[in-house]
């Protein structure tokens, strides 16, 4: 076929494009997959029951604030990056942004504490399972995502598959909180942090293969 | 180039909207600036020029949809573009590697024919390896120039069925053309 009939192939009978279209996807995608992590959140794990009482307590609201900025940054960096060309100048700043303030803030607060505080401060009571439950519970919410952005084209394949993962673990995180008893910034700074970095590391690492054209 | 930015963007932007005359010129232009384009990065590979300025064409028609109007047309038509080359290099390199390193040789010479305006690949047979109801669906809404409303009637299908199996059927044979190469 010459490569005028194939243009006239494709413009001939082309309808209108629905430019809401992949706004409505990621609204989906996010929709179902936060509600996916909160089902298998309440199912496996549970809301914890102080959760309204810790709920008066300003470090709480940190907390929230942090995974919020997180999911924010995430959604961000899959918006841009599942649109040929679009510009990617701020999506690493504003996705290292809350990490670095709660680094920062975590630094803080250790150089604040008394040396026989400090490990307690890093471990909290669930350092052995937080950074694995936050991987677990993002994983329906990355194939969401990773859906939304099949239905729209990412060129930087790798870049795309670590923000879907990104995004996912701090959507899982966020859902997380829910659960989670800590409200140490240090705890946050490392477990958190890490919980998010498994899943952003296996999406740059399989976003090359899902997410070709 | 500023003024084919601006007449691009025009024309895809009234295609985007339904203006099938428009996007009919925008594409048409458009493929002589990817064949430019293209022509200027694949030196080493003449035959390759007419068939990825074809796979780009049917990517940019397929992902129309991530064309955001606020941004610069050129950022996104050179990212699909730039993408489908690479991409095109990487399964080269794949495949390269299996074959016995004469055949680079023989592409050399193959090089010298006067042919590279012609695309080597042929989209209308791998149209035909489409399945029927993709298959009917496009040949009579895109090759014949029927209604969708008319389409629907001769397939005995719904008229959103036949959009969606005109769009599935044309992302099936950009994923074909992949294969093929």
């Amino acid at each position: 076929m010459k490569t005028d009939d194939l243009v006239s192939l494709l413009a001939t009978g082309t309808d209108a494009v629905d430019a809401k279209a992949p706004a409505r996807h990621y609204i989906a995608a996010v929709g179902a997959g936060a509600l996916g992590a909160t089902v298998l959140m309440s199912l496996w794990l549970d809301v914890r029951p102080t959760l309204a009482r810790d709920a008066v307590l300003p470090m709480f609201w940190v907390k929230e604030m942090f995974c919020v900025a997180l999911v924010a940054s995430g959604l961000f960096a899959v918006t841009r990056l599942s649109r040929p060309g679009a510009a990617l100048a701020w999506v690493r700043p504003l996705a290292a942004a809350p990490i670095i303030a709660m680094w920062l803030l975590a630094v803080a607060v250790l150089v604040a504490a008394d040396a026989e505080d400090r490990t307690d401060l890093i471990r909290g009571v669930s350092w052995t399972e937080c950074t694995y439950n936050i991987a677990l519970l993002s994983v329906p919410v990355f194939a969401a995502i990773l859906w939304a952005m099949k239905q729209l084209a990412p060129t930087r394949l790798r870049l795309a598959g670590a923000a879907a993962g990104f995004a996912a673990g701090a959507i899982a995180a966020l859902v997380y909180t829910l659960h989670c008893p800590e409200l140490g910034a240090p705890f946050l700074a490392i477990w958190y942090v890490s919980g998010i970095l498994i899943p952003t590391v296996f999406g740059a690492c399989v976003g090359p293969r899902l997410l070709r054209w | 180039m500023i003024a084919a930015e601006d007449r691009l963007r025009g024309l895809l932007v009234r295609g985007l909207a339904g203006d099938a005359a428009a996007y009919h010129v925008f594409l048409k232009e458009l493929s002589a600036h990817l064949r430019a384009f293209l022509r200027r990065r694949l030196g080493g590979l003449p035959d390759e020029v007419e068939d990825l300025v074809q796979e780009t064409l049917l990517a940019v028609h397929n992902q129309r949809h991530t064309y955001d109007a606020g941004q610069p047309l050129t950022a996104w038509l050179h990212a699909i573009a730039r993408y489908k080359l690479v991409d095109l290099l990487r399964r080269r390199a794949r495949g390269d590697a299996f074959n016995d390193p004469l055949d680079d040789a023989i592409e050399v010479l193959a090089a010298a024919d006067d042919d590279a305006a012609d695309a080597r690949r042929d989209v209308a047979k791998l149209l035909d390896t489409l399945p029927d109801r993709q298959r009917l669906a496009i040949a009579h809404m895109k090759l014949t120039g029927m209604s969708v409303a008319e389409t629907a009637r001769l397939t005995g299908t719904s008229e959103s069925a036949v959009k969606v199996n005109v769009h599935r059927g044309l992302k099936a044979l950009a994923a074909k053309i992949r294969g093929a190469t």
